[in-house]
């Protein structure tokens, strides 16, 4: 059939209209003779008759197209568009031979439908029947309502994640960190190689505050002893509750001996300072075992804080209320 | 069922009945969790049980509770998505039954896991139609009653739409459209998508 004309398919406008309502007619010097419903939407009302069309289009595919010669080389092609002016819309489609020379273009928007929908206004009635506009716009809808969804189950899930993680580290009567996150604190330490002087403290007296004055008491007492311990912690310093009334610290980055002890005295006299709950007194004191990590060649998690416990017993057999280093528990070579 | 389904129940009952009465149809029906979430796949049964605990629940008819859901998923703000998607199917109400057909497909373009009920138009007479309909969920074309007579008003047509029992091929629905541009219907814009739920 190539070349030859079918006489049958001669089409009123109105039917051209129908099957391509972005269809446009040029005649063999390059001007606009006849435009489709939709394209008379978008161009300007002044250049839609009459106007050439190079001075409003530049074609961008085939390349180097600017004459009609060049636009329909004797055969129909693939062609693409940009209006030069309002925004530079573009079109794909093709362009075919009209009989005397002139040409026929039919246009759609390719992926800048959604776009050209917003921008032109365009209904339902400006694509061919045929067109997948619809389809493609409804997708781009639904598509925005999912990710949406997502997003905001994602959102969740971090929430819940980081509220998770938090309750996983914390102990929920003071607030402070747990064995748990005291590990990780302590693992971290040691692969990073940074210096640390750990404490352990344990409460003296606090049985006989919980057994004369009740759990309620003992309680108050702890959340007192975890918040002087944050008061005299720096803010790089782990402060973890790891039993009923024992308390570890890990201090990144200060292990000289004569301050350590400084540190530890003023926690111990913070809870010497009397606590009163419901009009009575809670005495407690605290005895603390403390080791550095630069003593070790090789330092390790559960060695030092049997270092520390062995450091704490000594304090409580010397009378409570003392702080003891491991180190000096060691009788110095003779 | 689809996630998205449950969680159309679960969103007509919160929006329309509060969260509370959510809360005792989901422990009603046993579900061990209080929210659907709209991707995941659930066992087939819940839905049922869902639906019985509505029942008993909300101490309302199923045809009516589904009429209502039909109803909310047009109208209610927090459906104005779905009701702009189903609104692409036609520029008019008669257009729009015309693409009843295709909506499960359409609707599978997007989701490739979602069922929605077949749904078979067929054109009686100028202006009557029957919608056969099959689903998983018995009595799911009183749904589509709903719905419809919501969308009839959102495209300002006014039609009958009767829910007219079980026949061969599914529940019928028959819908008799009277007059269409009966009233001025809700405004559509194609490109106001972005603005969305």
């Amino acid at each position: 059939m190539t070349g030859e004309r079918c006489d049958v398919l001669a089409l009123e406008m109105d039917a051209l209209e129908c099957l391509m309502p972005m269809y446009m007619a040029l005649d063999a010097v390059g001007r606009i003779i006849s435009l489709g419903s939709t394209l008379q939407k978008i161009l300007p009302k002044s250049v839609r008759q009459g106007a050439f069309f190079f001075d409003l289009f530049t074609v961008r595919r085939p390349g180097r197209v600017h004459s009609m010669a060049q636009l329909c080389p004797g055969k129909g092609q693939k062609v693409a568009v940009a209006l030069s002016e309002r925004g530079h819309a573009s079109f794909r489609g093709a362009v075919v031979p009209l009989a005397g020379g002139g040409v026929l273009l039919n246009l759609s928007f390719g992926a800048g439908v959604l776009e050209a929908v917003r921008r032109y206004a365009l209904t339902e009635a400006d694509f061919a029947p045929t067109d997948l506009a619809m389809e493609m716009l409804y997708l781009v809808e639904v598509k925005s309502v999912l990710t949406e969804d997502l997003r905001q189950k994602n959102a969740r899930l971090e929430g819940e994640k980081t509220q998770a993680k938090a309750e996983a580290q914390t102990d929920p009567l003071t607030g402070l960190y747990n064995r748990r996150a005291l590990d990780q604190a302590l693992d971290q330490f040691i692969a990073t190689q940074t210096p640390f002087a750990l404490m352990h403290l344990d409460l003296d007296f606090f049985k006989s505050v919980n057994d004369t004055l009740g759990h309620a008491a003992g309680d108050y007492v702890l959340r007192e002893v975890a918040a002087a311990l944050r008061r005299e912690m720096r803010e790089s310093d782990i402060v973890a509750r790891v039993g009923g009334d024992e308390f570890v610290t890990v201090l990144p980055g200060l292990v000289a001996v004569a301050k350590l002890r400084a540190v530890a005295q003023r926690i111990i006299g913070q809870i010497l300072r009397p606590m009163v709950y419901e009009g009575r007194p809670c005495t407690v004191s605290a005895s603390i075992g403390m080791t550095v990590s630069n003593h070790y060649t090789s330092p390790k998690a559960a060695e030092m804080l049997a270092d520390a416990d062995m450091a704490l017993y000594a304090a409580k057999r010397a009378g409570r209320g003392r702080a003891r280093m491991f180190q000096s528990l060691i009788p110095k070579p003779a | 069922m689809h996630g998205l389904v449950n969680k159309a129940f679960q969103s007509f009952v919160r929006d329309t009945f509060g969260v509370a009465a959510w809360i005792s149809i989901a422990r009603h029906a046993e579900l061990g969790f209080e929210g659907f979430e709209s991707l995941t796949h659930y066992d087939p049964t819940l839905t049922g049980r869902v639906v019985d605990a509505m029942v008993v629940v909300l101490n309302r008819p199923r045809e009516t509770l589904f009429e209502d859901m039909g109803n909310y998923l047009i109208c209610h703000p927090n459906c104005q998505a779905l009701r702009r998607l189903l609104r692409f199917g036609g520029a008019g109400f008669v257009d729009f039954l015309f693409s009843l057909d295709e909506l499960p497909e359409r609707a599978r373009l997007a989701l490739a896991d979602l069922d929605l009920p077949q749904m078979v138009l067929t054109q009686m007479g100028d202006d009557h139609f029957v919608v056969r309909v099959q689903g998983a969920l018995p009595g799911c074309a009183y749904v589509l009653v709903g719905l419809l007579r919501a969308l009839a008003d959102d495209y300002g047509t006014l039609a009958v739409i009767e829910h007219h029992g079980d026949g061969q091929g599914g529940e019928v629905v028959g819908v008799r459209v009277l007059e269409q541009g009966f009233a001025e219907g809700r405004h559509f814009d194609l490109a106001t998508a972005g603005a969305l739920s």
